[in-house]
Formats: C-alpha cells, structure tokens, sequence
C-alpha cells in the first residue's frame, strides 16, 4: 500500500514537471510545428508523387523522383555544390578560427567591438552585399584596375563569374557565422586548463594543440555546419557571381519548383539536402559527446 | 647553519587595479623543506603562487631558483620552463582527458619512454587511491577524488619545487590525515620542496617545517609553528594561529596597565615593545586561582568539553571579549560561578600595540 502511494505520487510529480516542461516549449514548439514539421512532411510526401502539368502534385505514387535524382547530371551537379560548400567551409574554418581566437585575446571592451564589427555586414541587405561583388570583381573593378595600373597584370582578369567568384561571395556571406560559434566555445574553455598544460611542460602550441582545440572543436563544428548548410542551399550567390555557369543544389531545387515545375524532383532533391544536414549534426552531437562528457562509453 | 635557500622571492608585489594581492613580500623558502603558507581567505596566497608559476606578472621583485650552475631568474623563464609544478585551487583538469591521461599529460610533455610513463602513472594512481578511476573522465568523479587528481597529476612529476593551493581542503577528515602523511612521505622518498596553501591552521602548524602567516598581502611572520604558537610577532598572528586572550595597556616595571581592569603581569622580553602593548595570553596559561591571588575575577558564562580538555570562557568586568581558560579534564566549574584568574609573568607575550 505503501509502495502504491508513493509510486503514484512520483508519477504525478513526473506529470507536473512534464506538463510544466510542455508550457515552457509550447509556443516554440507549436511554431516550429507549424512551420517546419508541416512543410517538411509534405515536402516528404511529395517525393513519392508524380508532377502535375502546371506544378503542383498529382496523387499518383511513384519512386521515379528518386531514380531521376541518380542521373550524372544531377549527381554532378551534387557533387559541385558539396566541392564549393566544402572548400568556402575550409577557407571559412582557416580565416574564421583564428580571428575567433584574436578577439578572445582581446582586451575585454574591445572585444565586444569587434563582435559587432564581425556582424555588422548582416545589417544591411544580402543581395545589395553580393551585388557589391559584382561591382568588386568586374573586369573594370577596382581591382582589376588596381593590378593592371600597377602592372602586375597587363589585361584585366577574369575575376567573375566562375567558381571562386562563387565561393568568395559564399566565404563574405558566411564567414561572421563560423567566428560567432567558435568565438563563443574559445571564451567558454577556462584559461586555468591552458595554464595548466603550460605548468606540465607544454609550449604555447602544444597547449593550444592539446587543449584550446579540442575544447573548442564541438562549436568549431557547429561554426562549420553553419558555413556549410547555407552554402549548399544558396541559390542567390551562384546566380549572380557564377553567371549562371556554376549551378549549384540550392539553383536546381529553386528551379524545379519555379521554372520547371516539377515539385515532387524538387522535394526529392530538397529532402536529400536535409537529410545531409541531419547527419551533420548527428557527427556534431557525437564529437561533442566524447569531448565534454562521461568519457568512453559506460 | 641554514643551507642556501631553493627559492630566494624579494620584495615581491603585485596589484590588481586598487587591491594589492601580494605585498612586498620577501621568503627565503630551503631545499626539501615543507614550507607552508598560512592566511585568511583574500590575503594573497594564490596571487603568490600563480605569480611563481608564471600565470602573474609581479610589478615589482624578484624571485630566483638554485639551479645546478648558480642562480636562475625565475620571473624571466615561461612557464613551461619553470622547474615548479602547480596545483591549482581549482583543480584545472582537463575535462576531455581521462583520470590516468590527466595525470600522464606532464610526463609526456617531458617525453618520457612509454613504460616509465605507465608505471609512474600507476605509481601515483595508488598513492591517492585512484587506480579504480583511471579511465573517468574527470566529470565523473567527485569534488574529493578530483582533487586528488590534481595532486596525482602534479606530484607525479617530482619537480624541484611542488606548489599546492589547498591541497586537501576537499577531502573528508579520514582521507586527509592520510593525505598528509602520503604527502611527508612523498616529500623525503622524492626529496621534493613543497610549498603548500592552506588556511586550515592545524594542518599548516602538523605539516609545515614553517610557516608564513600572510594578511592583506603582507607576510606577517615567517617561523616554526612551535615558534609562531609560542613567540607570535604580531597581534594578527597571535590571534590567528589557536586562540588567545588579548588586554591593551601600556608597559610598567611592575607588569602591564590595563585601564578599566589594573595591572595585569607580564614582562618584556625585547626592548621595542612599549609603552602601549597588547599583552597575549594562551588559554591553556592561565589558571583558576583564589580572590587572594588572582589578577582577574570574573564569573563562567560557558563551559566546553572536548574529549580531554575544557574551555572555560569567564566574563570580566572591563573586557569586551569572554577571557578563554582550557584546562585538563573536566572542571567542577558551571556557569554563573564566580571565579579569580592569574598566570605567570612568563607566559604572557607582549606585543606593540
Ligand atoms: N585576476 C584578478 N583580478 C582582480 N583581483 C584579483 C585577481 N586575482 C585576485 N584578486 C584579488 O587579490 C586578492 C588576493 O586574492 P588571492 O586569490 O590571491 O587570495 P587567496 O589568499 O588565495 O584567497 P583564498 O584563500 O580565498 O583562496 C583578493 O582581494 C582578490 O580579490
Ligand atoms: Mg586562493
């Protein structure tokens, strides 16, 4: 009798905690619901269906989508968008780390300067940002016009609109969210654990090798998730400083639901790159176990 | 004669903004010497011993180490370079390193072969009692075992010299008097000098060679605990190590003046106390004396018995604070009896006011 009452005692101390929990996340969760759980379902959906005449969806069952998406075409263009996603999160990773790790060395007030200096690109309009590109790289650009009235060049380069005009433009847009993350998990590794590594024998490298690095690699990580999520996505980059040439994921899918019409290809190819993402982060969440926590597997 | 001193620290200072953490503060600290420093929280122990490590940059001092040819400037070598290994307060350990990694990390930095490794690593592992917790990550232990740790990762490579902030404050009675006793072990076996922050008094005073009793960032006095207990120099001193009784006054041929109480007995024993002295008595100094014969009356307001003694507080007229009387074994005294006081002249130690 006595077990009974405290069981149910506990289980309902469970229930208000659970149903406390629920109010907090509720509006949250209701939104994401609303606006990712839902859309991505359908999008999910729509993969097994069959396009209709004037975009769309017609409720015939199909995995043709899939097969579609296995042509060298598709498959190539695949492969251009993880090479320039992959080399813009590299080049992000190499510049953005160490000017994380500059502004942690800062003195403290003029750290927060420079923070706001990282963000200060994201108050103004994206598309203004990668016009400006343009106007940087064109063969009469002031670049170009720089090198060749300096000499080093005799005629002007073919800066634009070809695959490093794509990733610099990529590297510009998302460089503040690589320094952000990282910034923020250098700050976070408490410098009496450098200290320590120094006081056992360690040089500056070695510490930051043995220390500094791993401590900060989980939000390294989410650094170049960030980078590299929206790199593959992004259409508007490609478009206008690849001229079209480099076609890219984030091109084809908007394509396929605004030109092609055909949205069960699109939602195939859309899905895959989520699906991409998911195990990014699944790779994200494991390293970060092994680094902070319990230590091996209990 | 004393041998060359291991560590030579001069007129070393350090300020933070308005504080000043560390004093002008001079110690001599000897080879395989258990050096212990002593102070109230904030008095600048840690400072000095990061300061020593290379973790502060002193304003002004010099600290320099014996080395095998001549003196070394301490202050001018990183701190990887310093032959002084340092535990910290707060234990420091690498959260993403195993127990056994943590405590190997030194000596691979020293690359040392792989069995040595893994053998002094064992070594040490037992010597805390660890060895069940080798492979755990740090956040699995708790606050006692990390500490221990700590100590493992720092003792296990025998520097020169072994700085420990508050080695043991952690650990449960049982636990630290085997400590203690591992760590007086460890320092004949391995013939390391060890300076150990504490501000545990009982501890300094069983373990320590010397002591410095540190205030404010000033060190205060630096002795023996028989010496420090016995021959205090300051009034701070005499009241932080065991307790005292103190009674301001000025200095006669016949004893001390206390105005309010009379005179109290007590003699000078150096000629730089006076006319104004604080006059120091031990508890266990003064005794329960007859009307006739006692310098101080007053009634008990409180008896404790601590398993083989008795502490007496009685209250005087004229005394702010409760005069402490300890005696051996129990007392027949209970509160509210009146009673005389008195000691010898001897006992009492004057001090400037
Ligand atoms: N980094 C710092 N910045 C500013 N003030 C500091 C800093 N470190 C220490 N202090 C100040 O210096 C003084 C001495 O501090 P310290 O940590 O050396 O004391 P401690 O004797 O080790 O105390 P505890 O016994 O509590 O550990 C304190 O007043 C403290 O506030
Ligand atoms: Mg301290």
């Amino acid at each position: 009798m006595t077990t009974t009452s405290i069981g149910s005692g506990r289980g309902a101390a469970r229930r208000r905690a659970l149903i406390g929990r629920a109010a907090f996340a509720g509006p949250g969760l209701v939104y994401v619901t609303a606006f990712m759980t839902v859309p991505l379902l359908l999008i999910a959906t729509y993969t097994v269906l069959t396009r209709g005449r004037f975009g769309g969806v017609k409720w015939e069952f199909t995995l043709g989508n899939f097969a579609k998406a296995l042509d060298p075409t598709y498959l190539s263009i695949l492969g251009n968008s993880l090479l320039i996603a992959g080399i813009t999160t590299v080049l992000a990773l190499l510049l953005g780390y160490p000017t994380a790790y500059g502004i942690s060395r800062l003195p403290r007030q003029w750290q927060a300067v420079a923070i706001v200096m990282v963000v200060l690109p994201f108050w103004s309009n994206f598309l203004i940002r990668t016009y400006a590109w343009i106007v940087l790289l064109n063969s009469e650009g002031p670049i170009n016009s720089a090198l060749v009235s300096l000499g080093v060049i005799g005629a002007p380069l073919d800066l634009l609109y070809n695959r490093g005009a794509v990733i610099a433009g990529l590297l510009y847009a998302y460089l503040p969210l690589v320094i952000l993350p990282v910034y923020a998990a250098i700050e976070r590794v408490d410098p009496q654990l450098q200290e320590a590594a120094r006081n056992l024998g360690a040089s500056k490298a070695r510490t930051f090798w043995d220390v500094t690095l791993p401590l900060t690699l989980p939000g390294t990580m989410i650094g170049a998730i960030f980078v590299f999520v929206p790199s593959m996505g992004n259409f508007v980059v490609p478009e206008l400083l690849g001229g079209g040439k480099t076609v890219m994921v984030g091109n084809l899918i908007r394509d396929q639901f605004l030109e092609a019409r055909n949205w069960p290809f699109g939602a195939v190819l859309a899905l895959s790159v989520v699906a991409f993402l998911v195990l990014l982060f699944a790779l994200q969440a494991m390293v970060a176990r092994r680094i902070n926590s319990a230590g091996p597997r209990a | 004669m004393t041998p060359s001193p291991l560590l030579r620290i001069s007129h070393l200072s350090k300020r933070f903004g308005q504080t000043v953490a560390v004093d002008d503060v001079s110690l001599e600290i000897r080879p395989n010497e258990f050096f212990s420093l002593l102070g109230p929280s904030g008095c600048g122990k840690t400072t000095l011993l990061r300061a020593l490590a290379g973790f502060e940059d002193p304003d002004s001092g010099t600290v320099t180490i014996a080395g095998e040819s001549g003196e070394l400037d301490l202050l001018r070598l990183p701190p990887e370079r310093r032959p002084i290994n340092l535990m910290f307060q707060s234990y420091a350990l690498f959260p993403h390193m195993s127990v056994e990694r943590n405590v190997a990390y030194g000596l691979q930095r020293e690359r040392l072969d792989r069995a040595v490794i893994r053998q002094r690593v064992d070594e040490v592992l037992q010597t805390v009692g660890l060895t069940d917790k080798a492979t755990a990550r740090p956040a699995q232990l708790s606050g006692g075992q990390r500490q221990r740790v700590a100590l493992a990762r720092a003792i296990v490579k025998r520097p020169r010299l072994l700085l420990l902030d508050e080695p043991l404050s952690a650990l449960d009675r049982k636990v630290r008097a085997e400590m203690q006793l591992e760590l007086k072990r460890l320092q004949h076996e391995v013939g390391i000098t060890f300076v150990v922050v504490t501000h545990d008094q009982e501890e300094a005073m069983s373990m320590a060679d010397r002591i410095a009793v540190m205030s404010d960032g000033r060190v205060e006095q630096v002795d023996s605990p028989v010496d420090l207990y016995t021959r205090p120099r300051t009034v701070f001193v005499a009241d932080f190590i065991g307790t005292s009784n103190a009674f301001v006054g000025t200095l006669t041929s016949g004893g001390v003046m206390v105005p309010g109480i009379g005179m109290l007995p007590g003699q000078s024993v150096s000629a730089d106390a006076g006319p104004e002295v604080t006059l120091i008595v031990r508890p266990e100094d003064i005794r329960f004396a007859p009307t006739g014969q006692a310098v101080l009356a007053g009634h008990v307001i409180d008896v404790q018995y601590f398993g083989g003694a008795s502490t007496v507080a009685v209250r005087v007229e004229g005394v702010d604070r409760p005069v402490l009387v300890s005696c051996q074994g129990t007392t027949t005294l209970a509160r509210g009896d009146a009673t005389g006081l008195a000691w010898d002249p001897a006992a009492a130690v004057l001090l400037e006011a």
